[in-house]
């Protein structure tokens, strides 16, 4: 539609999912391919552990400037996630993994704001699919730790309380929402949620760079300004998806953790 | 000229699809937990976890169809 109007620019090309499979950089054709979304990664990693080890270098007592803005994220996590969810105790148990999950999520979403780098770490299943492997293994772990493998299986497949005949429905929906499809949602929740947020931004900034730039039509040059302006709108609306999905993910993933750890009643 | 033709796939227009049910879904689930602190503000921490896990849950779906967008799309 709009590749009609043009008139000596180049066509339109609308974002697709080619968007996320970016050219190879380094080691082409091996397992280690690298490119512009694994430097993404491999950089915030780098960024989330340099950031705490220049922040708790020397803690103090009473902290100041890196340090405090560093125990205020940590204490969110604590406070907020893991003693909400878990209690005291458990909660302290599962911190490290929970605190580490958080960190590295918010790290790799705010890399798709970030100038330069505009490209969110989460935007390709990878990524979210090995934090949700982990996930899947911790909770499963700490149930049959608290509970036993039998009686945490009979808790979660055959759930007490209901007649019997009802199990022939029960047990294959409780199978599939607890061991299939709670590690399947964690991952594509992550992933659909990044993946949309980039394709809006690239959509909205490419079709003002396209109205502005490359088409001659000065009835279009209003629309992209417009389009231009709810980019930014999108960008701070992608700020808040981004927090809010790191929030999600180590929340579900302490929800899991404690539906584990206690057998229903 | 056919107006109403839809060419192709039905994954095509699969993510409009699946956007209303969780669409209706978030609604009441947010619209209830503004009633409960409305009600009880106190518990108003408590209320906004409660209510941020059912939006993550009922958008799973959503998201869900925006996935077997790409998926099962193709190029139609």
């Amino acid at each position: 539609m709009l590749a009609s109007s043009s008139e000596g620019g180049s066509a339109y090309h609308p974002p697709s999912v080619a968007e996320f499979f970016p050219d190879v950089i380094l080691f082409a054709g091996t397992p280690f391919a690298i490119d512009r979304v694994m430097l993404v990664r491999l950089l915030m990693t780098v960024v989330v552990a340099v950031f705490f080890l220049v922040a708790m270098r020397s803690p103090k007592l009473v902290p100041r400037g890196v340090q405090n803005a560093a125990e205020y994220f940590l204490d969110f996590v604590r406070k907020h996630i893991a003693e909400d969810i878990l209690g005291r105790e458990q909660g302290k148990r599962f911190l490290p993994l929970l605190t580490t999950l958080f960190f590295l999520i918010f790290a790799c979403n705010v890399s798709g704001i970030i100038p330069l780098l505009n490209m969110p770490g989460t935007a390709r299943v990878g990524l979210p699919m090995v934090l949700a492997v982990v996930t899947y293994i911790v909770f499963n772990y700490a149930g049959i730790k608290a509970q036993g493998f039998g009686p945490y299986l009979k808790n979660n497949l055959f759930p007490p309380g209901v007649p019997k005949p009802v199990y022939i429905l029960l047990t294959p929906v409780e199978l599939l929402s607890t061991f299939v499809i709670r590690p399947v949602t964690l991952t594509f929740r992550l992933l659909g949620n990044m993946m949309s947020g980039h394709l809006v931004l690239v959509l909205f900034f490419g079709a003002s760079w396209y109205m502005l730039f490359q088409i001659s039509d000065l009835w279009l040059k209003p629309v992209g300004v417009l389009s231009l302006a709810m980019g930014f709108v999108f960008t701070l609306f992608e700020m808040l998806v981004q927090f809010l999905q790191a929030y999600i993910f180590t929340l579900l993933a302490a929800v899991y953790i404690d539906g584990a750890l206690h057998a229903e009643h | 000229m056919n107006l109403a033709e839809v060419a192709g796939n039905v994954a095509t227009i699969g993510y409009g699809l699946a956007a209303i049910g969780p669409g209706i879904g978030v609604g009441i689930v947010s619209g209830k937990a503004c009633e409960a602190m409305a009600r009880q503000p106190e518990l108003s921490g408590q209320l906004r976890t409660t209510m941020i896990l059912g939006i993550a849950f009922s958008e799973a779906l959503g998201i869900l169809g925006l996935i077997a967008g790409f998926m099962f799309g193709g190029t139609a």
